[in-house]
């Protein structure tokens, strides 16, 4: 066996549908988006301040996506949408809770608090640190400009 | 000499399923399937496994009619570490155990290793293998619940076990184990998890090769040769290279990963895996079919992926291994 079999694996493997799951995931996540931004009008209309109302709707998404991956949907309806739940904040809620629910198994201690960041961590490290590298840039430029 | 002819039989067989296996084109052939969500009335899917383990093991002893006494040994294994499925629910049945690990090719190994016991000791043995889609889900992937995304190649891993009797006496529906032949591990330098049919192909077709080679005979000499679970993919690429070596598969050839689900209904992209697999189908169609006496003659050929998540994690490639049991009526 060679090299050359491997690249004949790839070569020979059907192709993921890219239009359709850019499609889909383009129409749900934009109905999604949609759907927050009313979400969001509804919290304004409800005498919420901009920045208040931005908030609780992220928490609202966080918490529906939480619940539907604990009721068993997510990751079914993220089967067909694919991009379209994964990339809004819906996915990142779903990447934390669904080891968290896995784990509880193996106790609250090394199971749920040792696990829960399994799938998020890299995201929450690497998303951190780029954060904090950014933000020395830009207050370098700030003194020198 | 790398075939090694065995004087045993399959006396009995019981399969246990899970929800979506048993609602699957197999479904009213299976001697059990869940109605619990594969949970099987246990809280955590390790648990889940073990009792499949268990209620497979019980029943293939009730259909034969022997009690955890009169077994001599136990061939078991599973997919999770340590094999503790298959230890944690066999424990309280005090047979004498032999824990295997072949991947998804333990259930072809458990079967030989059984038939080479009871024919040296003549006595009755067992073969018991499982896999469970949450179980491995968690240590192979990802959390249950985590909606990752699938590529065609991947394999959805069968909520399944199967437990096989095996004695050196012949009874009236009994199948033989006529000769069998352990597999190679072979390194087709593929690394992509998401494409095991791929990997195992290559292994598959060396053992069948080594078995032809070996005992003069061509694939038109069995009624059928089933793979364990190369699924869509590698059944394709199996078929390619038997075909430019020189042997026509595609008339004969089965697989257990194909033939468990409707793979476009079930959303299976290249079809079932796992050891429970091709337990729970040999044990609910072919071996029914042998006895029925519609195939008389077939070769079982189980593949198996030598990996863990740390493994390809650290950059290594993904060897395989195939070994064949033939049956025979």
């Amino acid at each position: 066996m060679t090299e050359e079999y491997k690249k004949y694996t790839v070569r020979h493997a059907p192709k993921s549908p890219v239009v359709k799951d850019t499609l889909r995931a383009f129409l749900c996540g934009g109905a999604l988006c949609a759907a927050a931004e009313g979400l969001k009008n509804l919290y304004l209309f409800a005498m919420m301040s901009r920045d208040d109302a931005s908030l609780i709707t992220s928490v609202t998404l966080v918490f529906l996506a939480v619940l539907t991956t604990g009721l068993g949907v997510f990751d079914s309806a993220a089967r067909f949408a694919g991009a379209g739940l994964l990339v809004p904040i819906t996915g990142f809620a779903n990447a934390v809770a669904a080891p968290a629910i896995d784990s509880k198994t193996e106790g609250y201690v090394l199971g749920v608090g040792a696990k829960i960041f399994t799938v998020a961590g890299p995201v929450i490290l690497y998303g951190t640190v780029s954060g904090a590298l950014y933000g020395a840039i830009y207050y370098l430029w700030r003194i020198f400009s | 000499m790398s075939i090694i002819k065995t004087g045993a039989y399959i006396v009995s067989s019981y399969s246990v399923v899970g929800t979506l296996e048993g609602k699957g084109p197999l479904g009213g052939k299976f001697d059990y399937a869940d109605g619990t969500d594969d949970t099987f009335g246990k809280k955590s899917w390790e648990a889940s496994e073990s009792e499949m383990q268990r209620v497979a093991a019980v029943g293939a002893m009730h259909k034969a009619g022997v009690a955890p006494s009169d077994v001599g040994a136990v061939f078991s294994g599973d997919l999770i570490n340590q094999c503790i499925a298959s230890t944690h629910g066999l424990m309280g049945l005090g047979i004498p155990d032999v824990g295997l690990f072949g991947a998804c090719s333990t259930c072809a190994e458990s079967i030989l290793l059984a038939s080479i016991y009871s024919s040296f000791v003549k006595d009755i043995s067992m073969a018991v293998t499982s896999s469970h889609n949450c179980s491995a889900e968690r240590q192979f992937r990802f959390p249950v619940e985590y909606a990752a995304l699938r590529t065609p190649t991947s394999q959805w891993t069968v909520t399944g076990a199967a437990a096989f009797m095996v004695s050196s006496e012949k009874t009236e529906c009994a199948v033989r184990v006529a000769d069998g032949m352990f597999g190679r591990i072979i390194d087709s330098k593929t690394d992509d998890l998401n494409n095991m049919g791929a990997a195992m192909a290559p292994a598959a077709a060396d053992t069948l090769l080594r078995y032809f080679d070996e005992s003069g005979t061509s694939p038109a000499d069995y009624d059928r040769i089933v793979t364990g679970d190369l699924g869509r993919e590698g059944s394709s690429l199996l078929c390619e290279f038997m075909t430019a070596a020189g042997y026509d598969l595609y008339q004969r050839h089965g697989d257990c990963g194909l033939d468990i689900y409707d793979i476009e209904a079930s959303d299976v992209h290249s079809g079932g895996s796992g050891c429970g697999c091709s337990a729970a189908v040999i044990s609910a169609k072919y071996l029914d079919m042998i006895r029925k006496g519609t195939v008389r003659n077939m070769l079982f050929v189980g593949t198996g992926a030598l990996m863990n998540a740390m493994s390809v994690g650290q950059g290594n490639t993904i060897p395989a291994i195939a070994h064949l049991v033939r049956f025979t009526s």
